[in-house]
């Protein structure tokens, strides 16, 4: 189907099912009950998983396929949001054209970074790009201000242009897709539950499940077992008759362009940039997501990207009321120790959590969550040795 | 002539920290062989040293003053610290006011022991682990660490003064000869840079005239041949990381006044030190410290007006934008040596 | 006139003079191996025929175009093959996927933007691939990892992967090494029969004189970087340079 495997069919047909489900799926806890803060189906937090897992998907295209190490790659989704952005605000708030531009502009600026950065390699190459992105976010608060309100950022305004667009009447520009606004939501509530449907979430799903698609098809085609070849071995492939300087720039550029799909697609939901999503550390955060799920694993990203933006959102907002709830059936000297030891990892502690965990993965299962998966479904069926090796680096599984 | 002198000066502060962090990072790159991305943790940690001991050292007790009431006409409770006990008002006093100098002497035995516990605990097992693998795991580390600190000392910054006998400024101008107020220089500037060079000479020294540091100079250039003479390099290598680990802490003490510590400092100069690290050239200590005062020094001639007219912006980007020129025009930095990390 | 030509090529590392003044020629569709002993500058001459190192001085000449100043790749391209003194294969990679990656290269060129081509769909190089494993006698190990192959198998799939581009000329640089007499002589068999099948221009670095006296044609004899003698083997065994050169250097040639 698609040009696909059986195998990787049913993968891209469970992610979609799970992306088209998510509102019931990620709350599962009633309203009213006490577990209902861990309920992740608010339209906020989905827009963020599906497009964090863009993010997430395109660098590991470069990072798991080429093993090449980018420290700058939020430069090209902040390229994207500002490209998507002035689109809103020259042409027309509908988020088609700003999805479009923010992919081209992006690639062409991961073109030239690349083509400059991609002369060297290992760590040099990661403080090629690290500089790069400083750079441009440096640029983005200071210089560019014109471009990008520097510290402001920038907002669509009602006396912005936007020349197709009919003049607005004094309302606020609001981002939609062909009239239906992103911000809409119809609600359904059954039993002590509501499910919410937002049509931002619904439109950065399907370009999700679309983005995932292309990557399942670069990582089935000859193309993407070359760059599996760049990670491998270089040299041999020099030997090989093969040029890796414009595969890995390739790579390089495609990452790139799903990195200001991601941007474009976050001014669509929430109609605002500013240049701290620029910023190292939010490069490093794709990083983390990439590890974490799984380096050059399909889903792994995905994972990832939705394991750290749920704890970011939702970890993050417990307190020591809620602990002091939860242990209130222990003995109160206990029930204060518990907290003690608790309360550092959660909360505005979160963080620590994401430390830990990230370097647990590093050091014991390299090949993140899928890999868990893998060893944990693996104990389940011993009988039936698989014929595929568990070690999720380097053979790329689901 | 008055506005050159001054920028050079400005610039070796912040240089002096530039080198120093960019120093330990390339004794650990060159012993070991590690990219520690958790480097600006222990500058990071080095800064709390100073905030901890300056707290343990006014640590107080509440004292009933019989002389002096309060607004109700209770007799008033003051808070005495421990030290006036032990040492009288006046030593006391003075030692609360030298807590960040005190520092050093407490930072020393820490620092070293975090270094070694790192090395032995984690680094030790990623060294025949990819480049990659190094960064992302001290990269995990670093924030661990400073999360840590966070949960302890909060997000905000905690001031921590220089001792009062070097508040103030120097007018260096005056006495070179230019007119007064020209070039004022702050009296901690001048101590940060000396207590710089003396480490950095220091460092020098240890490697060049010890016999420890001549095994580990020998060991850093060819670590085999080292082992073959039966000479256990590993051992010195730890401790080298625990030196690396006290010169990122002491850089990081000393530094306290200059900018209130906060816990994210690390990473802040984190970026920068790796970029330093790289113009200077991967594994090359003299390229660290040339770097280090080069970027710190141009970084303040950048941010010059005259500079900045002509070329707006250019004091955000210039260590960035010569990093890359140097990467691209000399792949292995200013002193670096051969086929270090280009695999 | 050979295939390859090797005129006057000399090459400085330092003070070290690894290659003083090179000149080669060998014949097309023949075996040619060069011996020599530790440190002569074998490999660093087949540095500079395959664009890996650039000589200070001479040329090289393959099938009457210059090799000099282009890069491996496109060497490659040419129809030069090689094989490296410690086995270079993808070890991350399956051996099928090790075994493709020649084919690809060889029928698409140096770069291909196929990102969206379905590979499994491509027969063609699926069954040229696997025809060069069946030669290999490795068909049945095809999905293993490349890693985790014995040291033979590793070398021997090098050795397929060069021979399914088809090259004019390939060359080895110690296939035999670190190999067991068993798999020495597997080898031995192994290369005769690629040169029976094929139009294919051999060039062998090779320590084990049973090796070379088994398949060379014709031998050159490098020692301090320059070539002693060039002839036949029979001729090259008795000769007294290549003696003084190897006695006490290696006991094979005794
Ligand atoms: N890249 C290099 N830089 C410096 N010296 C080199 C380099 N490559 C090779 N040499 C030196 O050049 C000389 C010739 O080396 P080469 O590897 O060509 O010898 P060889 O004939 O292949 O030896 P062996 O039989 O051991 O493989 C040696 O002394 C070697 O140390
Ligand atoms: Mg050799």
């Amino acid at each position: 189907m698609f040009g696909l495997e059986a195998k990787d069919f049913r993968l891209l047909l469970l992610v979609t099912l799970l992306t088209m489900a998510a509102p019931f799926i990620l709350n599962p806890f009633p309203v009213d009950s006490g577990m209902a803060q861990f309920n992740a189906g608010y339209p906020d937090l989905m827009q963020r998983f599906v497009i964090f897992g863009i993010f997430a998907i395109g660098f590991n295209i470069l990072f798991g396929l080429t093993g090449y190490l980018s420290f700058g790659h939020a430069a090209f989704l902040g390229v994207g949001s500002y490209a998507a952005m002035w689109m809103m605000k020259l042409l027309t708030m509908n988020v088609i054209p700003g999805i479009v531009v923010s992919v081209i502009v992006a690639g062409i600026f991961s073109l030239a970074v690349g083509w400059i950065s991609l002369r060297r390699s290992g760590i040099y190459f990661s403080i090629l790009t690290l500089a790069f992105a400083q750079m441009s976010y440096s640029l983005a608060y200071s210089v560019l201000t014109p471009i990008t309100g520097g510290e402001t950022g920038l907002q669509p305004k009602v006396t912005d242009p936007r020349i197709l667009d009919a003049a607005l009447t004094g309302n606020a520009p609001k981002a939609n897709l062909f009239g239906l606004e992103m911000g809409s939501s119809t609600e359904l509530a059954m039993g002590g539950w509501v499910f919410t449907f937002n049509v931002g979430y619904y439109v950065a799903a399907v370009v999700m499940i679309f983005a995932f698609y292309m990557s399942i098809r670069i990582f089935r085609s000859p193309f993407g077992m070359m760059l599996r070849a760049v990670k491998s071995n270089q040299q041999r492939l020099n030997y090989t008759g093969l040029n890796a300087k414009p595969y890995t720039l390739a790579a390089f550029v495609i990452s790139g362009m799903y990195a200001g799909l991601a941007g474009g697609l976050m001014v669509a939901m929430d109609t605002q940039v500013g240049a701290e999503r620029m910023f190292w550390t939010a490069s490093g955060e794709v990083v983390l997501m990439s590890i974490l799920g799984g380096v050059g694993t399909l889903i792994g990203p995905v994972l990832g990207a939705g394991a750290i933006k749920y704890m970011e959102n939702i970890l993050s907002k417990i307190n020591k009321d809620i602990l002091y709830e939860w242990f209130a059936f222990m003995p109160d000297g206990l029930q204060d120790f518990v907290i003690t030891l608790v309360y550092p990892f959660i909360g505005k502690g979160w963080h620590l959590t994401l430390g830990l965990i990230f370097m647990a993965v590093v050091i014991f299962l390299p090949g993140g969550l899928v890999e868990g998966g893998q060893r944990v479904a693996a104990l389940f069926k011993r009988k039936k040795p698989s014929d595929n090796t568990p070690d999720g680096k380097t053979t790329p599984a689901e | 002539m008055e506005a050159i002198i001054l920028q050079v000066l400005n610039g070796l502060d912040k240089g002096s920290a530039y080198a120093l962090i960019a120093l330990g990072l390339t004794l650990i790159f060159g012993t070991l062989g590690v990219v520690n991305f958790a480097h600006g943790a222990l500058f990071m940690i080095g800064a709390f040293c100073a905030v901890t001991l300056s707290r343990i050292i006014s640590l107080s007790h509440e004292v009933v003053d019989e002389t002096q009431t309060d607004f109700l006409g209770n007799p008033l409770k003051v808070d005495v610290p421990y030290v006036y006990d032990w040492f009288g008002q006046a030593t006391g006093d003075a030692i609360i006011d030298w807590a960040v100098p005190l520092s050093i002497i407490f930072a020393i035995p820490v620092m070293v022991s975090i270094g070694v516990l790192m090395e032995r605990g984690l680094i030790k097992h990623f060294y025949k682990r990819p480049h990659a693998d190094q960064i992302l795991v001290t990269f995990g580390l670093a924030i661990v660490l400073q999360e840590i600190i966070k949960y302890y000392y909060g997000a905000n910054p905690i001031p921590t003064p220089a001792p009062s006998a070097f508040k103030g400024s120097f007018d260096f101008g005056a006495m070179m000869g230019f007119d007064p107020n020209v070039i004022i220089y702050p009296y901690w500037r001048i101590i940060y840079f000396g207590f710089a060079a003396v480490i950095i000479g220091a460092v020098f020294a240890f490697l060049q005239f010890t016999t420890f540091g001549m095994v580990v100079r020998a060991g850093m250039a060819d670590r085999e041949t080292v082992q073959l003479l039966g000479i256990n390099i590993d051992r010195r290598f730890t401790l080298m990381f625990g030196i690396a680990a006290a010169v990122a802490g002491l850089a990081g003490v000393m530094y306290t006044p200059i900018n209130s510590p906060n816990y994210h400092m690390g990473m802040d100069f984190l970026v920068l030190s790796f970029v330093v690290v790289v113009v200077g050239g991967m594994g090359s200590l003299p390229g660290a410290v040339a770097a280090g005062f080069l970027l710190g020094i141009l970084e303040s001639f950048a941010s010059m007006r005259e500079v900045l007219d002509v070329l707006p912006g250019l004091n955000q980007i210039i260590i960035y934008l010569v990093a890359i020129i140097i990467l691209l025009t000399r792949p292995r930095g200013l002193m670096g040596r051969k086929g270090v990390m280009e695999d | 006139m050979g295939i390859l030509d090797v005129k006057g090529v000399g090459k400085r590392f330092g003070g070290l003079q690894a290659l003083g003044d090179v000149n080669l020629s060998v014949a097309e569709n023949s075996v040619h191996a060069i011996i020599g002993p530790n440190g002569a500058g074998k490999s660093t001459l087949l540095n500079c025929l395959v664009g890996k190192l650039i000589p200070d001085t001479g040329s090289v000449m393959f099938d009457g175009q210059s090799v000099l100043g282009r890069k491996p790749y496109e060497i490659n391209q040419m129809g030069i093959s090689r094989v490296f003194q410690t086995p270079e294969i993808f070890g991350d990679l399956t051996v099928m996927e090790n075994m493709l990656i020649p084919c690809f290269a060889k029928r698409d060129g140096a770069f291909t933007p196929n990102a969206f081509a379905a590979m499994r769909k491509d027969g063609e190089m699926f069954d040229r691939a696997s025809h060069m494993l069946e030669e290999m006698n490795m068909a049945d190990k095809r999905h293993m990892h490349a890693a985790s192959l014995s040291r033979g198998d590793k070398r021997r799939l090098e050795i397929g992967m060069c021979l399914s581009q088809e090259p004019r000329l390939l060359l080895l640089d110690e296939p035999t090494a670190g190999m067991a007499r068993a798999d020495t002589n597997n080898t031995i068999d192994l290369l005769k029969q690629i040169k029976d099948d094929r139009d294919i221009t051999i060039a062998i670095i090779e320590h084990d004189m049973h090796v070379v006296f088994s398949l060379a044609e014709r031998i050159t004899v490098l020692a301090q970087g320059t070539p002693l003698v060039e002839d036949t083997p029979d001729k090259i065994k008795g000769h007294p340079k290549v003696r003084e050169a190897y006695l006490g250097e290696s006991q094979d040639a005794a």
